[in-house]
C-alpha cells in the first residue's frame, strides 16, 4: 500500500469511530446548552445500547424493532436520570458533577448484574464482505453507523428548527429565564434535553454494537472521548460536537497508523489538555466550557 | 495554643494512642493491612479535599498522582537501587512538580476546566505505566521493591508499616490543620466564600489555589511512595481512573474540607469495600463477579450530594 492509500484507509475508519463520538458528544452538548450540566454518565447511555441491542438480538427480535426498543428504554434512563437530579439542579456545578459521577458508577454497577462482565458479539445489521470506497476499504457496520448518524442528526435538526418543542428547548439554553417569562416550562425542556440525550447515547452503543464487544465498561471511555468531542466544538454548538467527533476520531485513527498503537486511546486526553491550555492562552476564538 | 490547636493536639495524640495499641494488641494480618490502608488512602484524598474544599475545583485524575509517588520509589529503589528515602523524597517532589505545572496554567480560569485537565493527565499517565513497559515493566508492573529501612530497622512488618504510616498521616493532620487555622487557611476560606472578595481584600487567589494543588500532589504522592515499599510490588491496575474517583468518593463522604473527615472517608471506603467483599457472597451466595461494590459506591456517592452535602464530618459538628 503507497502511503496515500493507506491514509485514505485511515481516513475512512476514523471517520467511522468518529461518527461515534459525534453522536455521544451531541448529547453532552444538548444536556450542558439547556442545563449547564456535565452529564458524567453520558458513556453510561451508551453502554446500555448496546449490551440491550445484544440481548433483544438473542431474543429474535428483527433489528429494527430491536434497535428502537434499546433506544426507547435508555431514553427513559435518561429521563429517570433528569428526575433524579431535578432536586437539586441548584447546588453547585461541583457537586452536580460527582452526582453524575456517582449515577454513572451506579449504572455501570446496574450493568454488571445484569449481563455480567463477558463481552458479547452482535451480529451487523446487514451481512457482507466490506466494501470499497475511494480507495478505503469500510465494513458494512460502519456504513450503517454513518447513515444513522446522519439520520439522527437530520431529525434532530428537524426538532430543533423545525418544531414548537424543540425551539422551545432552545429558547431555554439561550436564555432559561426568557423563556420562562414566555411562558415556557424550563423543567420539561430540560427533561427534554436528558430523554434525547439518553436516545443518542443509545443509538451510538446499538450501532457500535457489532464492530467492537458490547461490555459492561464500554461506556466509560466511549462517554470520554464523546465528552472531549463536544469539548472540541465548544460544547455548546451541536454542529461543533459533530465537527469534533470526526475530527477526533481522524485523529485517534491517524496517530495510532501512524505513530503508535499502543498510545491511541491516549490521543483524546492530550487533545483536551491541549484544549485546556490553548484556552488559557486565550488562543482560540470560542469558549470551552467556559460557564462549567 | 487557640482553642481549637489544643483540641487538634488532643485529637492526634488519643488517635496515635489508640494506633500504638492496636498495632501492639492485633496480630490479625488483616485487620493491620486494612488500617494501614485507611491510612494511605486518607493521605491520597487528604489534600483532594482541601482543593475541593477550598479551591472549589476537582482533581479527577488524583490517582496519577499516587502513581507517580509509587513508580518513581518503585523504579528508583528496584531498578536503579536507589536508598528508599532519597527516591521518596524525589517522588514527592515529582508529585509536587506535576500538580504545579498542571495547576499553573488552569487556575488562571475559572470553572470545571482543572477537572478536565486532570481527567486527561490521569488517563494519560495509566497509558504510559501499561505501555512504557521498558521502565515501569509494563501490565505485569515491578517487582522487588526494598521495604523502607532506617539503618538496620526495615519497615518490613504490618506492625511497622502500620506506625510509620499513621505516625506520617498524623503529621500531615497536624500540619494541614495549623494550615486551615492560619492566615493562610483564613485566606483559604475566603476564596471559598467569594473569590472576588477575597481579591477585594488583598489575597492571591490564582498562589492560594496553586499552592493547594500542589500540596496535594506531593501528598498523594508520598502516600503513593508508602504504597509501593509496603507492598514491594506495583503495577498500573489500581492507579487507573476508577480510583481517582474513589479518592473523590472519600473526600465527599468524609466531607469537602474537613481534615478528619478526610480519615473518616477513607475509613469508610476501604471498610465499605472489605464488608461487601466479605459479605456480599454469603448474601446473594454467587461467586460471579466480585464488583458489586460499584453499583453501591454510586448509589452512595449521589445520596450524599443531594442528603448530606456535609459529608460525615458535619454529623457531629457542633453549633
Amino acid at each position: 500500500m503507497t502511503l496515500l492509500e493507506q491514509l485514505a484507509q485511515y481516513l475512512a475508519s476514523g471517520l467511522v469511530v468518529g461518527g461515534i463520538y459525534a453522536l455521544i458528544g451531541l448529547g453532552f452538548v444538548i444536556v450542558f446548552s439547556v442545563t449547564r450540566i456535565i452529564n458524567f454518565a453520558q458513556g453510561e447511555f451508551v453502554m446500555p445500547g448496546a449490551l440491550l441491542m445484544v440481548t433483544l438480538g438473542d431474543r429474535r427480535l428483527a433489528t429494527p424493532i430491536a434497535f428502537l426498543l434499546a433506544v426507547g428504554v435508555v431514553a427513559g434512563v435518561g429521563a429517570l436520570l433528569e428526575r433524579a437530579i431535578h432536586p437539586v439542579r441548584g447546588a453547585p456545578p461541583l457537586a452536580i458533577l460527582i452526582l453524575t459521577i456517582g449515577a454513572s458508577i451506579a449504572i455501570r454497577g446496574g450493568a454488571l448484574i445484569l449481563w455480567g462482565t463477558d463481552p458479547f458479539a452482535l451480529a451487523p445489521f446487514s451481512p457482507g464482505p466490506p466494501v470499497w470506497l475511494g480507495g478505503a476499504m469500510i465494513v458494512r457496520q460502519g456504513l450503517w453507523l454513518l447513515g444513522i448518524a446522519a439520520l439522527a442528526f437530520a431529525l434532530l435538526w428537524v426538532f430543533f428548527t423545525r418544531t414548537y418543542a424543540g425551539t422551545a428547548v432552545r429558547a431555554c439554553a439561550i436564555n432559561p429565564r426568557g423563556a420562562r417569562l414566555m411562558g415556557i416550562r424550563v423543567d420539561r425542556a430540560s427533561l427534554l434535553a436528558w430523554t434525547l440525550s439518553g436516545a443518542l447515547g443509545a443509538t451510538a452503543g446499538a450501532v457500535i454494537a457489532p464492530i467492537t464487544y458490547a461490555t459492561y465498561d464500554m461506556g466509560l471511555m466511549l462517554g470520554l472521548k464523546g465528552f472531549v468531542a463536544a469539548v472540541l466544538g465548544g460544547l455548546v454548538s451541536p454542529l461543533g460536537a459533530i465537527a469534533g467527533g470526526f475530527l477526533l476520531g481522524v485523529l485517534e485513527s491517524l496517530a495510532a497508523g501512524l505513530v503508535s498503537s499502543a498510545y491511541k486511546d491516549a490521543v483524546a486526553f492530550v487533545v483536551l489538555i491541549v484544549l485546556c491550555l490553548v484556552q488559557v492562552a486565550g488562543w482560540i476564538p470560542w469558549r470551552v466550557a467556559e460557564e462549567a | 495554643m487557640s482553642v481549637s490547636a489544643r483540641r487538634r493536639f488532643r485529637m492526634l495524640v488519643a488517635v496515635a494512642i489508640a494506633m500504638a495499641a492496636l498495632s501492639s494488641a492485633v496480630t490479625s494480618r488483616y485487620v493491620l493491612s486494612t488500617l494501614i490502608f485507611i491510612a494511605l488512602n486518607a493521605m491520597a484524598a487528604l489534600g483532594l479535599s482541601l482543593v475541593m474544599g477550598f479551591a472549589g475545583q476537582v482533581s479527577l485524575g488524583q490517582a496519577a498522582f499516587y502513581a507517580v509517588g509509587a513508580y518513581v520509589s518503585g523504579v528508583l529503589t528496584a531498578s536503579f537501587g536507589w536508598n528508599g528515602w532519597a527516591a521518596l523524597v524525589l517522588a514527592v517532589g515529582a508529585g509536587a512538580l506535576l500538580a504545579l505545572a498542571i495547576g499553573l496554567p488552569i487556575f488562571r480560569l475559572s470553572g470545571l476546566l482543572l477537572a478536565m485537565a486532570t481527567l486527561g493527565f490521569g488517563i494519560i499517565v495509566y497509558y504510559v505505566l501499561v505501555n512504557w513497559s521498558g521502565i515501569t515493566g509494563g501490565p505485569s508492573g515491578l517487582t522487588g521493591i526494598p521495604p523502607l529501612a532506617l539503618g538496620r530497622f526495615r519497615f518490613d512488618t504490618d506492625q511497622r508499616m502500620l506506625w510509620l504510616a499513621w505516625s506520617l498521616l498524623l503529621l500531615l493532620l497536624g500540619l494541614a490543620g495549623n494550615l486551615v487555622d492560619s492566615r493562610v487557611g483564613r485566606a483559604l476560606r475566603a476564596v471559598h466564600g467569594s473569590e472576588v472578595a477575597a481579591e477585594a481584600a488583598g489575597i492571591d487567589t490564582l498562589r492560594l489555589k496553586l499552592g493547594v494543588f500542589t500540596a496535594a500532589g506531593a501528598t498523594t504522592a508520598l502516600a503513593g511512595s508508602l504504597y509501593a515499599h509496603y507492598l514491594t510490588f506495583i503495577n498500573p491496575s489500581p492507579f487507573g481512573f476508577a480510583y481517582s474517583v474513589e479518592l473523590v468518593v472519600m473526600v465527599v463522604l468524609g466531607g469537602v474540607a474537613s481534615i478528619w473527615g478526610t480519615v473518616l472517608g477513607a475509613a469508610a471506603v476501604v471498610l465499605f469495600v472489605e464488608a461487601l467483599r466479605t459479605g456480599l457472597p454469603l448474601l446473594t451466595a454467587s461467586h460471579g463477579a466480585p464488583e458489586y461494590e460499584i453499583v453501591a459506591f454510586g448509589l452512595i456517592l449521589m445520596g450524599f450530594v443531594v442528603f448530606l452535602p456535609g459529608g460525615l464530618a458535619s454529623l457531629r459538628k457542633t453549633p
